[in-house]
């Protein structure tokens, strides 16, 4: 575990990408196995075990120090998890040591093994609610200032250091001299620790074979194209079809060793989620694997995000949701047809084979997504501006905007940039007013990062403000810093990591917020919840007495769940 | 009589009246007994200055010749009597020449530490406890997340580094007076022989730890050299330096920074630093508490810092404490200003 926090910490501070995957490489080359495979799994996201959760962590620390020392710590460092592993107190003379050594055999007698990552991945599966505080404060006790937080970060699953998977992954090509994207395509029948294919890339065997009939794959996604992208773009090369504001899925199905057909629905991070949607099952009974977005029709027509909600994050499928709600699957991409991997295929071939897997298929359930012919980006952005008109008919209102796809890429896991863009229709915008901010987390923890807002509604005295969402994104790092400062200058109240902000008719300060969709949402004050917030821009030139209100947004859903 | 007729804290800093001196004065006064050679207790223009031979060296060699009216070098144990009271210099164990001022006036001991640390130091006379009836002491790590570890782990997380890329040079953020000495010093016993560079602050004071005695290996001038040249090896500069264009000589750098903040994640980012090293020249949480213990002091009065935690942790093992209200101190390196010849390429 101290070799692995080592890493972690040391990779939370390299910026340089070439930094980075020679400390991996350096990593996975000087661990022994199983240890670096269950790292390789924590840097890929392939762990999965019940997170703790940081009231369990706050408990431990609670029974072992000063309540006034923990608050002035916790204050100054702004990070759970780093100020319990820094206050955590030494058990007993030996327990701190402070060396980097994994082995235990070297360990004298009395001093406790520190736990290795091998020891915490495995105990953490299997591992019962309530022993985990004891394991955990036994292996606070035995790891070192580093370790602690790795630790805990890995616990409670929040793991921020700043590389991909797909940088992961290219370590440990490295390690073999062998080409990433190689690990990519193998890697859905590859499980942790990965011992068959670290034995493969040190030679020591052959190549892994895929053996899990319905493999995901990692998903390929797009950057947002921005206005000054297009001039290096001739749209020659590509093909475009609506967004559909739906679940990104990835239907698979494959024969088992006895030749039954088996299929699994999983989510774009490759989560099993086949048991919300039996109804979708038996359309797939074909051997394939088809990247597309999960919708409900009704009479035909697509119906909008909010309409599919109902059926998401149900404990049971009740025949009546499965009746009131019917799934349906629109297929982007074929990434798999019977046994073939397709994906080294350009997407104009894929699509081919996708075309005439659908039609094979002939199931009312899955359709194709339609593609938008175009002949310049004039002629596209008119399509965008009116989907009704370009093809989309009815179900325009479920359209987020367009997908540009090049028509000679392969697809490829994560997010490239140039063969996939996203050209979203104009959010939703709205001026709101900052009403409270919260420290962020990270590289952020020392700055006010994390804004809640709100608009105006009429209340029992009078004139008030109702928070009507949360947004930590979507301004600069200039930005930021101005509104780091004015938090700061500006504060009427503290609690913990939470600042109040003066928010008065003619004092505060006012926050163009876009947004891409609204819900009702009974758990807010306000009724209703936004979908991806963000700050837009700030509006130091506006009174908060001219930020919105809060009929704006009620009137906007109106006409959002109306058809 | 009450402790604080005999010290208490005015503007200039802490004042003796029963001795007629001040202790540290941020400002000019008529006598100064003066702990250690960092800028922010160390300041020019005092009429008569008592300190110990190192520090009244470094004072000479940062401000001249002419920087008090007059000087007086004190040697650790030795007593002098100054009107009422007797003060006498305990080594701090905080740099070289660093030292704990104890005051003692019928029968009240008083121990103004100065900055101190309990930890080995190859570079300075260690920590010496003084039992007093009142011990002032610092808090700047004054809370429990500050514990510091071994400054020897530290240093070879550097040599790893500076192993696993060969190809890109080490620059290692340090005050230019204790802690780049000790620096080194360090690398020297982790086995590391290969010359080590400077930046042009550090050169003066440097070859004064050698003459010191000190033995610090071969030391070279980072001025000069070729890029290429400086791949693979370690130079110390003064922190402020590291994010200079003055950086812009060595190839692809790693920025380390030792230093005691570099415990807190969001401090090192904040300051860009690659490879943080906790390594310190102030006492830790244990290293405080555990001092306040051994001084058998009744009574704690805590200075720049995080005074709050350490009085309300003195407070709960039935201490008399209290915050101190002194103001100027803590920025060590704020004066070291980058010689000519340094800026630029
Ligand atoms: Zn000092």
């Amino acid at each position: 575990m101290n070799r692995f926090a080592e890493l972690l910490d040391r990779l939370a501070y390299e910026p340089g990408r070439n930094n980075k995957l020679k400390l991996l490489v350096a990593y996975f080359r000087k661990t022994e196995d199983p240890d670096r495979g269950y790292a390789l799994a924590a840097l890929t996201g392939a762990l999965s075990f019940k997170h703790a959760k940081p009231g369990l962590i706050r408990d431990l620390i609670t029974e072992r120090t000063d309540p006034v020392l923990f608050g002035l710590s916790y204050d100054y460092v702004g990070d759970l998890s780093e100020t319990v592993a820094l206050m955590w107190p030494k058990s007993s003379p030996s327990a701190a040591s402070g060396g980097g050594e994994e082995g235990r055999a070297s360990s004298p007698h009395n001093t406790p093994p520190s736990p290795t990552l091998t020891d915490v991945v495995t105990t953490l599966r299997t591992l019962g609610k309530t022993e985990l505080p004891a394991r955990l404060a036994r292996w606070l006790d035995e790891l070192d200032e580093t370790g602690r937080w790795a630790l805990l970060k890995l616990v409670t699953g929040a793991m921020r250091i700043g590389i991909s998977a797909r940088l992961a992954k290219t370590a440990a090509a490295a390690l073999g001299n062998k080409d990433p994207h190689e690990i990519e395509l193998m890697w859905p029948g590859l499980s942790p620790p990965y011992l068959e294919l670290f034995a493969w890339l040190e030679g020591r065997s052959d190549k892994p074979v895929n053996r899990d009939p319905t493999p995901f794959r990692p998903v390929m996604l797009a950057h947002a194209i921005e206005d000054s992208d297009f001039a290096a773009l001739d749209a020659a090369d590509f093909s475009a079809e609506w967004k559909w504001d739906g679940i990104r899925v990835q239907a698979v199905s494959g024969r088992d060793e006895r030749g039954h057909i088996q299929a699994r629905l999983y989510s774009r991070t490759g989560e099993d989620i086949t048991a919300s949607f039996p109804d979708l099952v038996p359309s797939l009974h074909l051997p394939g694997a088809i990247d597309g977005e999960l919708l409900v029709l009704r009479g035909g027509r697509v119906q909008t995000f909010n309409v599919l909600q109902q059926r998401l994050n149900r404990k049971v499928v009740s025949p009546k949701l499965i009746k009131e709600f019917p799934i349906h699957l629109r297929a982007y991409d074929l990434l798999g047809d019977d046994e073939a991997d397709l994906r080294e295929l350009t997407f104009v071939e894929r699509r081919a084979r996708l075309e005439a897997f659908v039609q094979k298929l002939n199931d009312p359930r899955i359709d194709l997504s339609p593609t938008i012919p175009f002949a310049s980006w004039e002629e596209l952005a008119a399509a965008r501006a009116d989907p009704k008109s370009a093809g989309a008919g009815d179900d325009a209102d479920a359209v987020e905007g367009v997908m540009l796809k090049r028509r000679d890429a392969p697809y490829l896991p994560g997010r490239p940039k140039g063969p996939w863009w996203k050209w979203k229709r104009d959010p939703h915008i709205i001026d709101a007013v900052l009403m409270y901010a919260q420290r962020g987390h990270g590289k952020r923890s020392s700055y006010y990062s994390d804004y809640t807002f709100g608009v105006w509604a009429a209340g029992e005295d009078g004139e008030q403000l109702v928070p009507v969402g949360k947004a930590y994104f979507g301004f600069t790092d200039e930005e930021l810093l101005q509104i780091d400062r004015f938090v700061r200058r500006n504060t009427t109240e503290k609690f913990g990591p939470v600042r109040h902000v003066v928010h008065e008719p003619d004092q505060g300060l006012v926050l163009e917020v876009a947004f891409e969709g609204l819900q009702r949402s009974p758990r807010h004050k306000s009724g209703v919840a936004m979908r991806f917030p963000r700050i837009n821009r700030l509006r130091w030139d506006k009174p908060p007495r001219e930020a919105d209100r809060l009929e704006t947004l009620e009137r906007l859903l109106m006409t959002m769940t109306a058809n | 009589m009450r402790p604080q007729d005999i010290l208490m804290p005015v503007a200039a800093g802490l004042c003796c009246k029963p001795g007629g001196f001040h202790i540290d004065p941020v400002r000019p006064v008529e006598r100064a007994l003066i702990t250690h050679g960092h800028s922010d207790h160390a300041r020019a223009g005092h009429g008569a200055v008592l300190a110990t031979r190192e520090t009244l060296d470094m004072m000479r060699l940062r401000y001249g010749d002419g920087f008090a009216g007059s000087v007086q070098a004190v040697a650790y144990g030795e007593e002098i009597r100054l009107g009422d009271v007797t003060a006498k210099f305990h080594p701090a164990g905080h740099v070289l020449g660093s030292a704990q001022i104890e005051v003692a006036c019928k029968g009240i001991r008083i121990v103004a530490s100065g900055d101190y640390k309990d930890v080995r130091d190859p570079t300075c006379a260690p920590f010496e406890v003084v039992p007093c009836d009142v011990f002032i002491t610092e808090a700047t790590f004054g809370l429990p997340v500050f514990r510091h570890g071994e400054a020897a782990s530290e240093v070879k997380k550097l040599l790893a580094s500076v192993s696993l890329f060969p190809e890109r040079a080490h620059l290692v953020g340090a005050y230019s007076l204790g802690k780049a000495q000790r620096v080194i010093a360090l690398l020297r016993e982790a086995g590391y022989d290969a010359p080590i560079y400077l930046h042009g602050a550090m050169e003066k004071i440097t070859s004064y730890y050698q003459e010191r005695g000190i033995p610090l290996g071969e030391l070279r001038a980072a001025r000069g050299m070729k890029k290429a040249d400086l791949a693979g090896t370690i130079t110390l500069a003064p922190p402020s330096a590291t994010s200079d264009v003055w950086t812009r000589r060595f190839p692809d750098p790693v920025t380390a920074f030792a230093s005691g903040w570099m415990r807190v994640r969001a401090r090192a980012r904040q300051g860009g630093v690659e490879l943080p090293l906790v390594i310190s020249d102030h006492a830790d949480w244990d290293g405080l508490t555990a001092t306040i213990q051994a001084t058998g002091a009744g009574e704690i009065w805590v200075t720049h810092g995080q005074e709050d935690a350490l009085v309300h942790w003195c407070r709960t093992r039935g201490l008399a404490a209290q915050p101190l209200d002194l103001v100027g101190y803590g920025d060590e390196d704020e004066s070291e200003t980058t010689p000519a010849g340094e800026a630029g390429a």
